[in-house]
C-alpha cells in the first residue's frame, strides 16, 4: 500500500501560529524523521491562517492553542472544507487539545458560547467545572489499537463527551482525559485521532506515531528508540507515583 | 517620609532575619526577610514605597537585566533601591525596600502575574512593559491573560507613565489605554504568540519596516487585519547598536552583556529613564558598567574547564540564547528542569530550534534532561544524557564550554559548579 498522493509523504501542519502553543509542532518533526529513518521521503507543509489548505496531503496535524486562535482556525476549515475532502480521500489526521475539540461537533469559543466544529469526530466539548485540568496523564490505549501505555501532559479547561459514533483512544489511568465521567481519553475514527495529550504526544509515544503512519503507508519496520525508552520509563514512573496534593484533589473531585 | 511604627518594626525584623540568613550562607536573604516583614505588617510594601519615585519592570523575558541596567543608570544620580537578586514576587519586593533609604528611587522587577497587585500597592510613577510570550503554561494557561490584567491595571493607575515595547502586539494592546506612554522600538525575534490580535482575535499582518532596522532583532511593522490595533510610532528605538531618539540624536550602546536581546533591554531601560524625566544619554553610558546579572554570562572554571553560564527560561528566551552560544565545535551543556518555577510541562522544548546545535556535542542534563535528549535525537544533534552538572562538564570535554539552562536548572548548575 502506498500513500494516496504518491511521491514523498506530505505532512500538513495546520495553523502552527494559532494552534502550536504547547510544542505540538514537534509531532510533525517526529513523523517526518520516523519516515526518513526508514527511507521514506517526507515533506512538511505549513499552512498559516489566510492561506488555502491543500487537499492532497497524506497527513494533517492540528495542535493546541488558546480559545481565540482556535475559533479562527475552525472558521477557516469550516469555510474551505479542505480537511473534510482530504479525509474522504484517505488522509490521516492527528489533532491535539484545541485541535481535537475543533474536529468535534461543537466546542467553546472565547465568548463562552458553543461554536460549530468540523464534525469529523462525534464528540462535543463544553466548559468543565472547576479549574483547568493540568498534569501528567497516562492512558491505556484501546486494546484493538495494539499500543503500549500512552504518556503525556494535559492542560485544558474544557471537557469532551463521546457521541454514539465515537470510540475513545483509550482509558485514563492517571489524569483527566476527556473528563466526561466515562474515564475515556481522546477519540478515534478511521485514520483520525484526537487526544488531549501534549508532550508532544508523538515524541513520548512513538508507537502511536508509527500506528498513524502505518494507517496510510502500510506496515513499518520497527526502530530503535533508546532515548525515548528511557524517557517513557521515567515519565510513567513519575505519573504513577502518588502526589500527595493532586491525588487528594482528584479523589475529592471524583466523588 | 516617616514610616508608621509598625512598618519600621516590620522592616527591622526583616533586615535582621535577612542578615542572619545571608551569614548562614543561604542566599541573599531578601526573600525570607521580606516574608518576615510582611508577616509583621501586611501593608509594608505600600508603606515603604510611599514618597519614593517608583519604576516597575515586567515582562516574560529580560526583567532582571532591564531592572539591573535601569538601576545602574539611576544610581549615577542618587540612591536606588532595587531587587538585584531577581526576587520578583511580593517578599522579594518588600525585602528590596526594607533598607529605608530616604530619597531613593525604587526600580523593581515584578513577576508578570503579580504586576497588577504590586502596582495597586505602590502606585508606580513608571511601569516598563517588555514583552509577553508563552511561559509556564501549566500555571497560567494563556499568555493573553497577562496582557488583559496589565490593561485593567493601567485603567486604575491614571498617573502612571507606561514604557512599552512597540514590537510586541500583546504589550501594545496592554499599554494602549494608558494616559501617558513612552513607546520604545526594540525589534522582536519571537512572534509565535502574536499571530492573533489580542484585541479582536483576527490575524495580525507583519511587513518589513521601511527605513531603520533594529539590530538583528528583526523589527517589522505590524497591524491587525481587522481592528485598529497597530504598531505605534516609537519615541526611541534601536538601530544596530545605537539608540535613536525622536530628535535624531544617536546614542551608541556599549554593553559588556552580549547579544541583541540585551541591547533591547538597554533600550527599554533608557525608556524608563526618559519616563522618570531624566536624560537617556548618560543613562546609556552608565549601563556599560554592568558585567554579569545574577550569574548570567558568568564564567566559572571546573576542573580546568572554563564554563560560561547562560539562562533561558522559555522558547523566546531560548531563541535568543542559541544566538549567544559560541560557534561549533565548542561543546554545549543544556540543563532542563520542570519544577514549579520552570513550569511542569517541558513540551516547549519542541518550540526551540535546537537543530541549530548540529555539528557539535551536546550534553543533556537536569531533572528533565531525558526530554531534551529525545528532542536532540529528532533534531539530529549528537548528544548524551548525563545526570550531574560536574559530570556533564567532564563529558562535554574541551577547554571551554557554554552551559545554558532554564531557571531552576541554572540555579542548580551555579551551586554545583561553584569554585
Amino acid at each position: 500500500m502506498s500513500n494516496p498522493s504518491g511521491g514523498s509523504f506530505s505532512i500538513a501542519v495546520l495553523y502552527p501560529e494559532l494552534l502550536g502553543t504547547y510544542g505540538d509542532g514537534g509531532n510533525a518533526t517526529v513523523l517526518a524523521r520516523r519516515l526518513e529513518w526508514r527511507g521514506i521521503e517526507a515533506e512538511m507543509v505549513e499552512v498559516t491562517a489566510g492561506e488555502a489548505t491543500p487537499r492532497t496531503c497524506d497527513l494533517y496535524l492540528l495542535g493546541g492553542g488558546e480559545d481565540g486562535p482556535q475559533t479562527l482556525a475552525a472558521r477557516e476549515l469550516l469555510a474551505s472544507r479542505a480537511l473534510h475532502q482530504a479525509v474522504d480521500k484517505g488522509a490521516a489526521v492527528l489533532a491535539v487539545c484545541a485541535g481535537f475539540q475543533v474536529l468535534g461537533t461543537t466546542f467553546v469559543g472565547p465568548d463562552g458560547a458553543a461554536h460549530e466544529g468540523l464534525g469529523l469526530l462525534d464528540v462535543s466539548t463544553v466548559r468543565g467545572d472547576g479549574g483547568r485540568r493540568v498534569g501528567e496523564i497516562v492512558v491505556e490505549a484501546d486494546p484493538d489499537l495494539g499500543l503500549p501505555e500512552l504518556t503525556g501532559y494535559e492542560n485544558h479547561a474544557c471537557v469532551t463527551a463521546l457521541g454514539p459514533d465515537a470510540r475513545a483512544l483509550g482509558k485514563v489511568s492517571v489524569g483527566y482525559g476527556n473528563d466526561s465521567g466515562d474515564g475515556s481519553e481522546g477519540a478515534v475514527a478511521g485514520r483520525i485521532v484526537g487526544t488531549y495529550l501534549h508532550g508532544p504526544v508523538l515524541a513520548r509515544n512513538p508507537a502511536l506515531a508509527d500506528h498513524i503512519l502505518a494507517s496510510v503507508v502500510g506496515p513499518l519496520d520497527p526502530l530503535d528508540d533508546p532515548d525515548v525508552d528511557a524517557l517513557r520509563v521515567e515519565r510513567l514512573a513519575a505519573a504513577h507515583r502518588p502526589h500527595p496534593i493532586t491525588s487528594t484533589r482528584r479523589w475529592v473531585r471524583r466523588r | 517620609m516617616d514610616l508608621p511604627l509598625r512598618t519600621r518594626a516590620a522592616a527591622l525584623a526583616g533586615r535582621v532575619v535577612s542578615e542572619v540568613s545571608r551569614r548562614a550562607g543561604r542566599g541573599a536573604g531578601s526573600v525570607i526577610g521580606g516574608r518576615v516583614t510582611l508577616a509583621v505588617d501586611p501593608s509594608a510594601l505600600e508603606q515603604m514605597a510611599a514618597g519614593h519615585k517608583v519604576a516597575l519592570v515586567s515582562g516574560t523575558n529580560g526583567k532582571t537585566t532591564t531592572t539591573r541596567l535601569l538601576a545602574a543608570a539611576l544610581s549615577t544620580r542618587g540612591p536606588v533601591e532595587t531587587n538585584a537578586a531577581g526576587s520578583n514576587l511580593l517578599p522579594g519586593l518588600v525585602g528590596a525596600l526594607s533598607y529605608e533609604r530616604p530619597g531613593a528611587v525604587v526600580a523593581l522587577e515584578v513577576d508578570e502575574g503579580l504586576l497588577s497587585d504590586a502596582a495597586a500597592a505602590v502606585t508606580p510613577d513608571v511601569v516598563v512593559l517588555l514583552n509577553l510570550s508563552r511561559d509556564q503554561l501549566d500555571r497560567i494557561g494563556e499568555v493573553r491573560l497577562h496582557a488583559l490584567s496589565w490593561r485593567r491595571m493601567l485603567d486604575t493607575q491614571p498617573s502612571t507613565t507606561v514604557v512599552a515595547n512597540v514590537d510586541d502586539p500583546l504589550v501594545v494592546w496592554a499599554a494602549d489605554s494608558a494616559a501617558t506612554k513612552v513607546w520604545v522600538g526594540t525589534g522582536q525575534r519571537w512572534r509565535e504568540d502574536a499571530a492573533a490580535c489580542p484585541a479582536c482575535g483576527n490575524r495580525i499582518r507583519w511587513a518589513p519596516i521601511s527605513g531603520g532596522s533594529a539590530g538583528d532583532g528583526q523589527a517589522a511593522d505590524w497591524a491587525c487585519s481587522s481592528c485598529s490595533l497597530r504598531r505605534p510610532k516609537p519615541e526611541l528605538w534601536l538601530e544596530g547598536r545605537d539608540l535613536v531618539l525622536l530628535d535624531g540624536q544617536r546614542l551608541p550602546i556599549n554593553l559588556q552583556l552580549p547579544g541583541w536581546c540585551n541591547l533591547a533591554n538597554a533600550a527599554m531601560a533608557a525608556g524608563g529613564v526618559v519616563a522618570l524625566g531624566q536624560d537617556p544619554a548618560w543613562a546609556v553610558q552608565a549601563m556599560a558598567r554592568v558585567g554579569t546579572v545574577a550569574g548570567r554570562y558568568e564564567q566559572v572554571t571546573v576542573d580546568g574547564v572554563r564554563v560560561r553560564l547562560l539562562l533561558a527560561k522559555n522558547p523566546a528566551g531560548w531563541a535568543e540564547a542559541l544566538e549567544l552560544i559560541r560557534p561549533a565545535p565548542l561543546p554545549v551543556i543544556i540543563g532542563i528542569n520542570a519544577r514549579v518555577a520552570d513550569g511542569h510541562d517541558p513540551s516547549w522544548l519542541w518550540d526551540v530550534p535546537f537543530e541549530k546545535l548540529r555539528g557539535r556535542h551536546v550534553v543533556a542534563t537536569g531533572d528533565r534532561g531525558r526530554d531534551l535528549a529525545v528532542r536532540l535525537r529528532y533534531a539530529g544533534v549528537d548528544h548524551e544524557f548525563v545526570d550531574d552538572y560536574r559530570a556533564a562538564v567532564k563529558a562535554a570535554g574541551g577547554p571551554k564550554v557554554d552551559l545554558a539552562a532554564n531557571y531552576t536548572s541554572f540555579q542548580d548548575a551555579r551551586l554545583a559548579l561553584r569554585e
